[in-house]
């Protein structure tokens, strides 16, 4: 095994080398937008409505997530408002909030969900590349699509008109980020007293992406991120596979999902479930019944789980077999997330089919991914240290 | 410097406000020496954050460069580089800090109020209304190389961008009424209705038609700081900001006239003529006696300026290459050249480079100084040195006269260097009373002693006001 990264001069896990024998099964990771998955989950939240967007609310569920034993919480994010009335119409960044809840945890990764459809993809590059700082290599980025016309109106740009064009619009924006991320390479810093100089100029590494939209000169204005690339999560269908690392598949049923997962071609596949669970107070089937009084929960084209946690740890086990993690999207946090912590991940970890992340350690390393050589100093390293 | 009465003086009662301005660029941050950290580990922003909310600063402050500065068309090696997007670092420091401002340097040509304007209300929400933004302008075709655009902007409506990215980012700001979420679960509706404004706007810069995502913050919106010296940006200033960052901290004469300045601006625009805050950047050089501030000041100097860099800076002023040259010898013989662009970006321009060099050879003669002696003395200047109670009675002078109403200071090392100022001079400052002995608010306005945003204000209490 390769040494360990140094970062910042203090021992960090962030290997070279894939640690294939250390994986667990499955890796768990949660969405924890909002109130829950359900439009009016809100309804049935364990606080005011006026606690949604505020600093304690943010920290305290992501807690829950990181004491947990989740591999990574993911937090959706769009220009457009998260629903419409008489649902949330609110939402703080998440990237910022993604940031907050760096500083306020220690082991857990962090992804921020962020389109390029209209942002720049030099700021998302910077924006990501401090979050993996911040975070001491936890970070992760979803990339989506903002596909709404309205998205449009509100950026004030021109409509990025049908799906191709939105993929074009990903594809570039992560080539662009990822280039950026590795325009600095790890010992750019020098300090050289001798020479009165701070920086190694040939470390440092003009992109000159030319798309067919837009070009971006670079180098980046950050540091190369810690773990050398955040690791991108995205549906394989949407963006080129050799750009994520890991890629989001859906599909009703496990037929589907093994179907799509086989399919998908990028170094980790995880499932997309959206749970109900059973509660000490009310079934699963009677707190779904209970939302869909006041909206429908619409239909993502992911696979459900409505019913006991017990079928839930069945239907993880089954799925381990398939992927290499599932991303939960939870009815509603303050119910569903509980039975998680108390339920579901004691059970899988019991039967070591999930790991807790280790502090100090990288979301690189937890999901058994090597740490990026960089494209523009493997060019001029020597042949036997690639 | 003998104390004056204090009473006898145009404002009595002023007080100083400090922000601490963690760089990331220039000669200023020393990168050398055996206690220079990391200009990236986040442990560094947290070490200063607390540092100066342990001081009772108004605001921890980080600026923003789009692009890596550059020499002759080459990445520019001798200066500290490398920093954290602005907002997500403060985003992050908004969970280790209670008290004190976080405020971020956001471009308003290179970014968009939908989503600029989002991010900072983010940031005020996440730390409870201590966010604040200074609005930086940019024109050229270098930085707009990173961005879709490109260099798209005249310089002459880099302002006007500015004031109607405002615009929207305010309308944005204010688009949820006071109390809009509902206070009980048992609420029909999440948001009141009709409690959420569209804000819809046509002009020149921005077309934009869209639901604004987040209510106002304990402090109403973010704070808005503003850096740019020209005349268009003081008016800008006037209009707009809550503080400006000024370059005018050094000389007593310098920063009254340019307060007097803003003042006659303020009242221009209709705004009482305390309705902002002045903090000059400086750095300050602490010593426990005079000739030991003196010499630190020296140690401090030597580390700015390395050979390499006394060469660099002296490449500027004379627009020729000089860095094959000797530092330690004398200075080049050859009269500068005055060029139009020397490809040179993000460093600055000396306005008659010819009268600079004249007056450099004049004084540098007699005492027979090197170059880098002559860039150390006559070189750009700044900062105070000082003993605790010199510096103490200097800038409660400056605050008491209206020179200004602050420091945004910068530490010369990363992270330590505000230990100094926060256990040395402030006690001194805090015995003069011109500066708090404990947080008496929650928000960065509430720091600045400033009024309620400026479209919270109706015409009535405008005039009341002046
Ligand atoms: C003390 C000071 C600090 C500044 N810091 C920044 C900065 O961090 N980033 C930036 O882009 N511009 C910075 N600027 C530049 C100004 O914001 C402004 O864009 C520039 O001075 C051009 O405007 P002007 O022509 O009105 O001076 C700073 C200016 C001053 C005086």
């Amino acid at each position: 095994m390769a040494p360990p990264f140094a970062l910042y001069g203090r021992e960090f896990t962030c290997s070279r080398k894939e640690l294939p024998l250390s994986r667990p099964a499955l890796h768990l990771a949660v969405e924890l937008d909002g109130d829950g998955a359900h439009p009016a989950a809100w309804r049935r939240a364990a606080h005011s409505p006026d606690q949604l967007l505020t600093p304690r609310r943010v920290a305290q569920v992501a807690a829950v997530a990181e004491n947990a034993g989740f591999t990574l919480i993911t937090l959706d994010d769009g220009v457009l408002p998260p629903g419409a009335a008489p649902n949330p119409v609110g939402r703080i960044g998440a990237v910022e909030r993604a940031a907050f809840v760096a500083a306020s945890t220690s082991s857990i990764g962090i992804a921020p969900v962020v389109p390029l459809t209209y942002a720049e993809p030099f700021h998302v590059s910077s924006q990501l590349a401090s979050l993996d700082h911040v975070s001491a290599g936890r970070a992760g980025w979803v990339v989506t699509e903002e596909d709404q016309p309205e998205a449009a109106r509100a950026w004030g740009r021109p409509l990025v008109e049908g799906a191709e064009a939105r993929a074009r619009e990903s594809r570039d924006g992560v080539e662009v980020a990822r280039a950026l991320w590795d325009s600095w390479e790890d010992d750019a810093v020098i300090r050289s007293v001798a020479t009165s100089r701070y920086l190694d100029r040939e470390r440092l590494h003009y992109i000159d992406f030319t798309g067919e939209t837009y070009a971006v000169k670079g180098p980046a204005i950050v540091p190369r991120p810690p773990q050398g690339q955040v690791v991108v999560l995205g549906r394989p269908d949407r963006v080129p596979a050799a750009q994520l690392d890991v890629g989001l598949v859906g599909g009703h049923d496990l037929t589907s999902i093994t179907a799509a997962a086989a399919a998908a071609g990028t170094a980790r596949v995880f499932a997309e479930v959206e749970v109900a669970l059973d509660t000490p107070d009310a079934t699963a089937a009677a707190r779904v019944a209970d939302l869909e009084r006041h909206a429908p929960w619409p239909d993502q084209g992911r696979l459900r789980h409505i019913g006991s946690a017990e079928q839930l740890v069945a239907l993880l086990r089954e799925l381990s077999r398939h992927v290499d993690g599932v991303r939960l999207h939870p009815l509603v946090l303050d119910e569903d997330l509980a039975v998680l912590s108390r339920l579901v991940l004691p059970a899988l970890s019991e039967r070591r089919l999930v790991a807790r992340p280790l502090p100090g350690t990288s979301l690189r390393t937890t999901l058994g991914l090597a740490r990026p050589a960089n494209r523009f100093a493997a060019a001029s390293l020597p042949e036997d240290a690639r | 410097m003998t104390r004056t009465d204090p009473l006898d003086v145009p404002r009595p009662h002023a007080q100083l406000h400090f922000g601490v301005f963690f760089q990331g660029v220039n000669h200023w941050t020393i990168w050398s020496a055996p206690e220079s950290g990391s200009q990236i580990d986040p442990a560094s922003f947290r070490k200063v954050a607390q540092t100066a909310e342990r001081g009772l600063f108004d605001a921890f402050f980080l600026g923003e460069g789009l692009r890596l500065r550059e020499v002759d068309g080459k990445i520019h090696d001798l200066d500290v580089a490398g920093r954290p997007d602005a907002l997500t670092q403060l985003a992050a420091l908004a969970a280790v800090t209670r008290r004190i401002g976080l405020v971020s340097t956001s471009n308003s040509t290179f970014n968009e109020p939908a989503d600029l304007a989002r991010r900072l209300s983010g940031l005020d929400l996440l730390s409870e209304g201590r966010a604040g933004w200074n609005v930086v302008t940019t024109d050229n075709a270098w930085t707009g190389a990173n961005f879709r655009r490109g260099g798209y902007l005249d310089h002459a409506d880099r302002y006007r961008r500015a004031e109607e990215f405002l615009t929207v980012a305010r309308a944005l700001w204010d688009g949820w009424a006071d109390g809009a979420v509902a206070g009980t679960q048992t609420a029909s509706n999440w948001a009141a209705p009709g409690a959420v404004r569209q804000v819809r706007h046509r002009g020149p810069q921005f077309d934009v038609d869209l639901a604004p995502t987040l209510p106002r913050s304990a402090q109403g919106h973010p704070v808005i700081f503003q850096a740019g010296d020209s005349g268009e940006g003081r008016d800008f200033a006037a209009r707009n900001a809550d503080v400006i960052f000024s370059a005018h901290g050094n000389d007593f004469d310098d920063a009254l006239a340019f307060a007097e300045d803003i003042r006659t601006r303020l009242r221009a625009v209709g705004r009482p003529d305390d309705d902002l805050r002045i903090l000059p950047g400086t750095e300050i050089i602490i010593g426990a006696t005079e000739e030991e501030a003196q010499e630190k000041k020296r140690w401090v100097r030597l580390q700015q300026v390395t050979p390499a860099t006394a060469l660099g800076i002296a490449s500027l002023l004379w627009g020729i290459d000089l860095s094959d040259r000797d530092a330690d010898g004398p200075l080049p013989a050859e009269d500068p050249v005055v060029a139009e662009n020397d490809g040179s970006f993000g460093a600055r321009r000396i306005a008659d480079p010819r009268a600079v060099v004249a007056e450099w050879r004049a004084k540098a003669e007699a005492p027979g100084w090197s170059l880098r002696e002559t860039v150390i003395a006559l070189g750009p200047q700044r900062g105070h040195v000082g003993t605790p109670a010199g510096l103490a009675d200097k800038f409660a002078h400056f605050v008491r006269h209206g020179a200004l109403d602050g420091f945004n200071v910068t530490p010369y090392l990363i992270p330590d260097g505000l230990d100094d100022i926060v256990d040395l001079l402030v006690p001194e400052l805090q015995e003069r009373g011109v500066y708090r002995t404990e947080y008496t608010g929650t928000t960065l306005r509430d720091h600045l002693g400033l009024r309620e945003p400026l479209t919270h204000r109706t015409a009535a209490d405008r005039r009341q006001a002046s």
